[in-house]
């Protein structure tokens, strides 16, 4: 064989099988987030991915619209600081300057919103920047344990043996409730270019944002669209929640109010049959049981994602949801298997105090990248004697400080009632101890500390909140709220003082 | 949390809270609540803490503990986080899980409208209430 032709032969990919005391899977945002912290902490890892290229599901969806996170370059002045981050929900973030806030540079103004393509751009450009290795085209097929409980992963080039296995492997896999006859109908992933939907009468089995983006898709080209699901509608703008059907996703909605052409039925399915060039649809109506049969031209399943757990339900790893989700601890572990970590979109099945039934961020990139940022923290420190970076604090500057956090931090106004902003005492004085998860803050044991927090509630209104831990106990401080969410003021400058008087050490 | 499971009909009929419940309210119900689940150790209601939901417990034990003290222990078909949410007060209990517990939850600020929508399961709310505070009464007495 000719010299050349042996070279070129040679796999170039980083990280061939063996050991690793890390394996991460996936090339997604929540991916390349977390594989870039445990770069900055010198953890060392191995990331692989059954995709050719790195971007995730941003390679494939969403299928009709721009996305649904937005970055807004001037929201704050300096783009490329850490704040600029609060309104920049796309960009990969990190405490490198020359790797922050790339997305706004990919914007041309024509939206808040980027594209698909923008979003996948952007993640290569992070990517590439940052120098993250990734061995690519390499997909985790099976998980098996070592007799001494390591875990190996299983994939076409060979096993990855390590100690901690992260997935960040996204709600990847479609989902359909067992309704008979539901798989007969394409879900959102196999829906066709809008335009084949002409003069059709169109069933969207759903009623959530991706029911309605394919609806907003359609409207120029469907006879009729009707959503049908159980529950009705919820908006954003009314939950003041991530949770409701987005703004930009709301034409469909005021044509239903208008009776322009949409509906919005509130059923339950009973069954889907083949009819003609369509499909029979027989519903109940949630309010009375009253039995109706919609005849479609077309129908399309937008009943969401669930996790691709693969083998780890029989590796011991606990599901929630009809298996669509693993069930994890305040810090993201596996709740019956330790040593199996999620993160990315992944990390929502961790809910935390979801106060006022008000849903974290976590399955956006504007809030699983601050949970990865804590997993690898809390990995450094835990596994690998890594001691996190705790700024000391002058005791008359904490107040100062929380204030500044809570008016400012992205972390905080991203992963309200979430994440906190952590300041702890001892006899040695103050320390900064960053960003850490609500709900540990408040149940594990710990020493004399403050942790802050935004929360919102159901009327709409945000206003700080602090947890003074002192001897053990947690209490709760709800603070004012601010009508310009400002509250760097003597007004809270008092409060938080009052507040942390107990932790003051003479 | 995540929507209700398929055979959420057959779960919510089983529980005595919504046993006087047809199957058109059952159905409505089921797609007012959804479902969650907790690991051992996992507290679900913190004393002091403001903001919680209200639980109906599926599947698993919990244990109630007031500063620390075990004050019982509630199981499937028990129902916990109404009084705080009746009477607007933060939680005045612990509620941890012992076993892995499956519940269903209703957001806080949705069990008035709920409650004034479902009379039936209102009464037998108040009859269980009635009956926790006689059995306190007893122990007090």
């Amino acid at each position: 064989m000719p010299r050349a032709t042996a070279k070129a032969e040679v796999d170039q990919r980083p990280f061939p099988p063996g050991e690793y005391p890390v394996v991460v899977v996936g090339s997604g945002p929540g991916a390349i987030q977390f594989s870039h912290e445990l770069d900055r902490l010198g953890i060392a890892h191995a990331t692989i991915s059954a995709d050719p290229s790195p971007g995730g599901m941003f390679r494939r969806l969403p299928i009709y619209q721009r996305l649904l996170s937005w970055t807004k370059p001037y929201a704050l002045g300096d783009p490329a600081g850490r704040a600029g981050e609060w309104y920049d929900w796309n960009s990969i973030v990190s405490d490198d300057q020359s790797l922050r806030s790339i997305m706004p540079t990919l914007m041309d103004g024509s939206s808040s919103f980027p594209s698909r393509a923008n979003m996948e751009e952007n993640l290569a450009t992070f990517v590439a920047r940052a120098n993250l290795q990734i061995r690519y085209s390499c997909p985790w097929q099976s998980t098996s344990r070592t007799d001494d409980g390591r875990f190996v992963l299983s994939t076409p080039d060979g096993d990855y043996t390590c100690g901690i296995a992260v997935f960040a492997v996204g709600m990847a896999e479609p989902w359909r409730p067992p309704t008979p006859g539901l798989d007969l109908v394409p879900h959102y992933v196999e829906a066709g270019p809008a335009e084949t939907y002409a003069g059709k009468r169109v069933f969207i089995v759903g009623k959530q944002n991706s029911a309605f983006e394919i609806a907003t898709a359609f409207l120029p080209w469907a006879r009729q669209l009707v959503l049908g699901s159980p529950r009705p509608a919820t908006l954003s703008v009314v939950e003041h929640s991530l949770a409701g059907v987005r703004a930009r996703y709301v034409q469909p909605y005021e044509d239903a109010m208008l009776h322009n052409g949409v509906f919005l039925l509130d059923v339950k399915i009973e069954r889907i049959e083949r009819a003609d060039d369509g499909f029979r649809i027989r519903l109940s109506r949630t309010a009375d049981g009253r039995e109706m049969i919609y005849e479609a031209d077309a129908a399309i399943a937008t009943t969401g994602f669930a996790v691709p757990m693969r083998d780890l339900p029989a590796l011991g790893v606990a599901t929630f949801a009809q298996g669509k989700m693993p069930a994890l601890t305040a810090l993201w572990e596996s709740a019956s298997v330790p040593g199996i970590f999620f993160t990315g979109t992944i990390s929502q099945a961790a809910a935390g105090l979801k106060k006022h039934g008000i849903p974290a961020n976590s399955g956006a990139l504007h809030g699983y990248r601050y949970n990865a940022r804590v997993l690898a923290r809390h990995l450094g420190a835990t596994r690998f004697g890594i001691e996190p970076v705790r700024p000391a604090l002058e005791a008359d500057a904490v107040a100062p400080f929380l204030l500044e956090q809570l008016t400012m931090a992205p972390e905080l106004w991203n992963q309200r009632s979430y994440l906190a902003r952590v300041a702890s005492v001892s006899d040695d004085g103050w320390r900064d101890d960053g960003i850490w998860p609500l709900a540990d803050f408040i149940d594990a044991p710990g020493s004399d500390a403050v942790a802050v927090t935004l929360e919102p509630n159901p009327d709409g209104s945000i206003y700080p909140v602090a947890y003074v831990r002192a001897d053990g106990n947690v209490e709760e401080h709800l603070l004012d709220p601010d009508s310009m969410n400002e509250y760097r003021g003597s007004p809270h400058r008092e409060q938080m003082a009052s507040i942390l008087a107990p932790l003051m050490r003479s | 949390m995540a929507a209700m499971p398929d055979d959420a009909l057959e779960l919510l009929s089983s529980l005595s809270l919504f046993a006087d419940l047809g199957g058109p309210q059952l159905e409505a119900i089921s797609h007012t609540f959804e479902e969650t689940t907790f690991a051992p150790g996992q507290r679900i209601l913190r004393q002091g803490i403001s903001g919680s939901n209200f639980y109906v417990v599926v599947d698993g034990e919990a244990s109630v503990k007031i500063n620390g003290e075990e004050r019982a222990s509630i199981g499937r078909g028990d129902f916990f986080g109404e009084m705080s949410l009746l009477l607007g007060t933060a939680p005045t209990a612990d509620v941890t899980a012992v076993t892995p517990l499956r519940c269903l939850v209703l957001a806080g600020p949705g069990l008035h409208d709920f409650l004034d929508k479902h009379p039936s399961v209102m009464y037998r709310m108040l009859v269980a209430m009635a009956r926790r505070l006689s059995i306190a009464n007893q122990h007090s007495g």
